[in-house]
């Protein structure tokens, strides 16, 4: 039970921010841009777990993704993995009461998100107006983003301190 | 300390095993359907309902925030539509009229193909695409439905774009004005054929560009009827795109392009029409 939790609970989260980003935040788009919540859940769990933990998260939010709205299966599954992986090493510089880095690290994943969209679905279809795409879609949803990030990663971090907290609780009745 | 140095090492194996996973997911999803289809029966029983039940949720609320609009309102907005509906009775019975009179000379003319009659299912727009880049969305009907990769989707007047996946219950349509959407279409009033191509930095100006509509002598104008072709392989002819709103020669003195102005609100899209017949369909027969 104590070892399920947390996957599902994990899961669970990546579901709700799929469902929230592809429904309910199409309407509150402003200027036809969505935040991208899935990189806050995937790079959020990058630094606050760890590298595998991060990795996984971003293979199961890019596969959704993928499935639903990728032409290729697999392409948004690799990039978000390697964030999540990424992220994953600056867990030892993590500290829970600090908002700086995790608005610096969720901001930088959604930048070179945006930019290896841009690199290999557009350039390589021969579309070079790179400032054009920089100022009116990546900039404005990392903008969004990061205001988005400030309500949705404290409630992850929220979600995270109780499960861990639970497991130190339970681990240490073992002991 | 050296159970640290393995758990990075295997975290290090994983993140290769998973790439390289990837990787043959995308070589397999690009050469055969085999990979998708179990994917998406996955997605059909897990994401699919959830989307559907915010949506409900969605129009629930959309339904209760118009039922307060005062009874004055609803009142003045009854007899301007009832006036509507006398003009409209006159009109209809003039075009019934004139329908007649059209069938007859049909017969005469031996047309067998009228596209106005193409059989048409309604489905809801369930999700939109979820990242900035393109403009593709979710509708709540798929295999089970009788949807087919191909169909063309409509909403009110309009095409509004093509279906390229479906799973059981749900399929993904590609709106015209997605950045790799592409459409065979002509001018309604001269029958020259262009290509419609969808651009994602006209998307937010509610525009799609044309192109590659031949420099003859014919003269176009402003709000003139864009239509899909007859030449088109996927999009079945006829359906009305959009009015032609900006127009000018190219640079080569060959061709000429401009913008249209489509007959779709793509950024309100609640319901839509499938036509479901495809065009490979009625080239078959």
């Amino acid at each position: 039970m104590r070892k399920i939790k947390r996957p599902l609970v994990t899961v669970l989260i990546v579901i709700i921010c799929f469902l929230l980003e592809s429904t309910v935040f199409q309407s509150l788009s402003f200027a036809s841009i969505t935040p991208n919540l899935l990189i806050v859940v995937t790079a959020s769990f990058g630094f606050m777990r760890g590298k595998r933990e991060g990795m996984l998260v971003g293979f199961l939010s890019g596969l959704i993704i993928d499935v639903f709205f990728g032409d290729l299966i697999g392409f948004y599954a690799l990039i978000y993995m390697v964030l999540g992986y990424v992220n994953g090493f600056f867990k030892r510089i993590f500290y829970p009461d600090d908002i700086k880095l995790p608005l610096i690290l969720i901001s930088a994943s959604d930048f070179v998100l945006g930019n290896a969209v841009f690199v290999f679905l557009f350039m390589m279809r021969s579309k070079f107006d790179y400032w054009y795409y920089l100022g009116h879609i990546i900039i404005p949803e990392l903008i969004y983003t990061v205001l988005v990030t400030l309500v949705l990663y404290q409630i992850i971090l929220h979600i995270n301190q109780a499960l861990e907290a639970e497991e130190k609780r339970s681990a240490s009745k073992f002991v | 300390m050296r159970k640290n140095n393995q758990t990075t090492f295997s975290s290090k194996y994983w993140l290769l095993i998973l790439a390289i996973v990837c990787v043959i997911l995308m070589g397999l999803s690009f050469v055969t359907d085999g990979v998708n289809g179990p994917l998406r029966a996955i997605a059909n029983y897990t994401i699919v309902p959830m989307q559907k039940g915010i949506n409900t949720i969605g129009m629930w609320m959309n339904d209760l925030t118009q039922n307060f609009e005062t009874l004055q309102e609803v009142r003045a907005e009854n007899k301007e539509l009832q006036e509507k509906v006398d003009e409209l009775t006159v009109q209809n019975n003039l075009l019934q009229q004139e329908k007649y009179e059209l069938e007859r000379l049909r017969e005469l003319y031996a047309l067998d193909q009228t596209y106005s009659d193409y059989k048409k299912v309604g489905a809801h727009v369930t999700a939109n695409d979820s990242g900035n880049w393109f403009s593709s969305f979710v509708i709540d009907k798929g295999k089970k439905d009788g949807i087919a990769e191909d169909m063309n989707v409509m909403a009110g007047a309009g095409l509004v774009g093509i279906v390229t996946e479906v799973g059981p219950n749900w399929s993904r349509v590609r709106s015209i004005i997605d950045d790799t959407s592409k459409v065979s279409a002509m001018l309604l009033s001269t029958s020259d054929n262009c290509i419609i191509a969808g651009d994602l930095a006209l998307m937010q100006d509610g525009k799609i560009r044309f192109e590659q509509l031949p420099n003859n002598d014919t003269v176009i104008e402003v709000g003139e009827q864009v239509v899909t072709s007859h030449i088109s392989s996927k999009y079945l002819p006829g359906i009305l795109i959009g009015y032609v709103s900006e127009i000018e020669v190219d640079s080569n003195n060959l061709t000429r392009s401009g913008y249209i102005t489509p007959a779709v609100d793509f950024q309100h899209l609640q319901e839509v029409l499938v036509i479901t017949s495809t065009k490979a369909e009625m080239l078959a027969e």
